[in-house]
């Protein structure tokens, strides 16, 4: 009897786990399926069958080249999320195995950058990449998109690394491992989990990022989320191209999440279960 | 721009004091555009341009219509240079030319100034100088069905009063069978539900603001405008208009669940493309209606125009493809590629008088009678301290007329009453308004 109870709750959390999953996925499948659609049917209301035109697709890339802004984002979501990795690892290596009574208040205040609307240092920013010649560059973006990824990044490697017994580092420091030993060789490997989710996390954070990416490039560094701006009309259908400019925008994305979601979930979920 | 680029322009800036020749060699404009039909294809011809211009290079940056608004904002108030050529509307020309931000514009007698329609060319003037050059024009009218108001028996003139257009409406409707009588814009927005409601404002023989910038929603116009507004869509409209805008409208009509539009004049050539549109040829035009006895028929202008702004270091070149972009010469262009229809319509006189235009746009006629209708100078009965058709043009409008609009949306969605509506509108422009400094 017990058996069976918890045979049926075992259904009815799949059933409720699938309903989650369908309705957080459904904006992006319903994106696809009006990518399907000619434009009047994009426009005349809720419809699951598309006619499965690909006109659309063949608009949106005879319009634009797609894969200029689509290198730019592989260069700017890759670029930035490494140069995060190497600033932040040491950093949360430090805050984990060596905290000081100031490394909350440090953790709190990085966290607390991310708390003002990013249309409030527009100005600002802008100046500076006018000033210094970054405007337009992908140099310029992926600095800018590290920095806006980096304190998430601490975050998440500070959480892990606490996860790590000291004194593993210790015995490795007893054994003569200098301090790159140390880092790269011991404890690196042993967060493998929680580096590689933090690195998908913050390469599908950067690949998304929509107002700076917009904001400060015109032709030469404009990545996908430009691209996908570029298609809606004040007079015109549009939603079809619109559709099919953001499938193309988030399938590699959505490839990617797919292939490494073992590794996301195992990263996510680092420690949780001792 | 890159610093190469800006390193080549200085040289070339230098050569040009020297009195060398070559001054555009090796040029890059950076174009900012909106995607509208009429720009993808002068993207998709840039290649006649750079042809003719072997030291230019067009680059194209296509945004969306407020992202542009807020990309090119930035640009111009920092100085940026980022842009050559900006794509800008009726609303921002006046009120950034006077901020000295547009590059005023002057032509040589081939690019026939003169040719271009006096009221637009008027919009985009201030004290007799021409900052922006139109690329494409529209005013606003009645486009109709034919063939249901015939069924219905009723007959919409040339130069229907709001009156006609109503009892039109009611006979037209048969919602059993999705067929709505007339549809209108309601999305809120100051170029959404509020450009219409101004344009029919003003036909009511309405206006904004007296001479003292005081709001007049508490008028006893603004309230016929909005109960008649209200009483048409709520009778004879389509369910959920308070979220139809131009796209929307432009749907439900090309389907043929419309039996009026009133919109755009640019809408015309869409609705009788036989392509997309069902009713392609059943669609009649007449001008924006009017109130019985009040004298104007709305004053709706807009155009999407070609301007340079300041901080451009290509002013040269940029101007070069301003005047290829909105020649006479480039309209003769489009048509041979893509027929006259794609003309892009309502900036010369020339274009109305070519019977071949005439002859596949039967909306040519009415098009530029409602643009040459436009005042935009004077677009009420009563004494205005603006400028502007649909709009008025000061740089606080955008946020009244989108705080306004959504009041007017909340009526028809039925949250609010009319006269709850205009109320927090007065309210709310009045604050605005004062905030702002206008009101003393």
């Amino acid at each position: 009897m017990a058996r069976a109870t918890s045979k049926n709750a075992r259904i009815g959390w799949t059933v409720a786990a699938w309903f989650v999953a369908l309705l957080i996925f459904f904006p992006i499948l319903y994106t696809i399926i009006t990518s399907l659609k000619t434009e009047q049917e994009a426009i005349a209301g809720f419809n699951l069958i598309p006619s499965f035109t690909l006109e659309s697709y063949q608009t949106v890339q005879s319009q634009n080249n797609y894969w200029r802004p689509f290198t730019n984002s592989v260069i700017l979501a890759v670029g930035s999320t490494l140069l995060a990795l190497v600033v932040a690892i040491p950093a949360a290596w430090a805050m984990a195995f060596s905290p000081t009574k100031r490394t909350k208040d440090i953790l709190m205040w990085m966290l607390s950058t991310k708390m003002m609307p990013a249309v409030a240092v527009l100005v600002p920013i802008y100046l500076i990449f006018l000033r210094t010649g970054l405007m337009d560059t992908r140099i310029g973006l992926t600095i800018l998109l590290m920095l806006i990824n980096l304190p998430i990044v601490v975050w998440m490697l500070y959480t892990y690394f606490r996860e790590i017994p000291g004194e593993i580092l210790e015995a490795a420091r007893m054994d003569g491992a200098s301090l790159r030993d140390e880092i790269l060789y011991v404890l690196t490997p042993m967060a493998v989990p929680g580096i590689a989710s933090t690195l998908l996390l913050n390469i599908i954070l950067a690949w998304n990022e929509a107002f700076w990416t917009i904001q400060l490039t015109t032709t030469n560094a404009a990545p996908l989320s430009a691209f996908i701006a570029s298609f809606s009309s004040p007079q015109g259908l549009f939603w079809a191209k619109l559709s099919a400019a953001s499938t193309m925008a988030i399938a590699p994305i959505l490839i990617l999440g797919w292939f490494s979601q073992k590794q996301l979930v195992r990263g996510l979920t680092f420690g949780a279960v001792k | 721009m890159t610093i190469t680029l800006r390193a080549l322009l200085g040289g070339t800036a230098l050569c040009a004091t020297a009195g060398i020749a070559g001054a555009q060699d090796n040029v890059t404009l950076t174009v900012a555009t909106v995607n509208n039909g009429d720009m993808i294809r002068m993207q998709g011809l840039t290649s006649e341009f750079t042809a003719a211009n072997p030291g230019i290079t067009v680059e194209w940056v296509t945004l969306e219509e407020n992202i542009l608004r807020e990309r090119v904002t930035t640009d111009i108030a920092t100085q940026g240079g980022q842009y050559d050529v900006l794509t800008i509307g009726t609303y921002e020309v006046p009120i950034w030319a006077k901020q000295n931000w547009l590059v005023p514009l002057e032509f040589d007698d081939a690019y026939g100034v003169d040719d271009l329609i006096p009221a637009v060319r008027d919009a985009l003037s201030v004290d007799g100088r021409l900052y922006a050059a139109p690329f494409y024009a529209e005013s606003a009218m009645v486009m109709y069905r034919t063939d249901l108001a015939e069924a219905a028996g009723v007959k919409i003139p040339e130069n229907p009063t709001w009156t006609d257009i109503m009892t039109a409406a009611k006979a037209m409707t048969d919602k059993s069978k999705e067929q709505y009588g007339i549809c209108l814009r309601g999305k809120p927005g100051w170029g959404e539900n509020m450009a219409f409601l101004t344009a029919m404002a003003n036909s009511y023989g309405a206006r904004w603001f007296d001479t003292d910038w005081k709001p007049q929603f508490d008028s006893p116009e603004w309230q016929a405008t909005l109960t008649d507004y209200l009483t048409m869509m709520n009778e004879y409209g389509p369910p959920g208009a308070s979220s139809n805008g131009f796209n929307e409208n432009l749907s439900l009509f090309q389907q043929g669940k419309c039996g009026i539009w009133i919109d755009a004049t640019v809408a015309a050539s869409f609705v009788t493309d036989p392509e997309d549109s069902t009713v392609a040829d059943k669609v009649g035009f007449a001008k924006f209606p009017n109130k019985d006895g009040v004298d104007n028929h709305g004053n709706w202008l807009w155009a999407w125009n070609l301007a340079i702004p300041a901080s451009s270091d290509a002013q040269d070149a940029a101007k070069t493809f301003i005047a290829w972009a909105t020649s006479k010469g480039y309209t003769d262009l489009v048509a041979s590629k893509e027929g006259w229809r794609a003309a892009p319509p309502g900036t010369r006189t020339s274009l109305y008088e070519n019977p071949e235009y005439q002859k596949e746009a039967p909306f040519a006629a009415m098009t530029l009678t409602a643009i040459n209708a436009a005042n935009t100078q004077k677009s009420s009965v009563q004494d205005i301290p603006y400028t502007g058709g649909q709009f008025v043009a000061i740089p606080e409008f955008q946020g009244i007329g989108t705080a306004v609009g959504q009041q007017f949306s909340a009526a028809l969605a039925g949250q609010a009453s009319a006269a709850d509506a205009l109320a927090a509108a007065q309210a709310n422009t009045t604050r605005e308004m004062t905030r702002a400094g206008y009101i003393k």
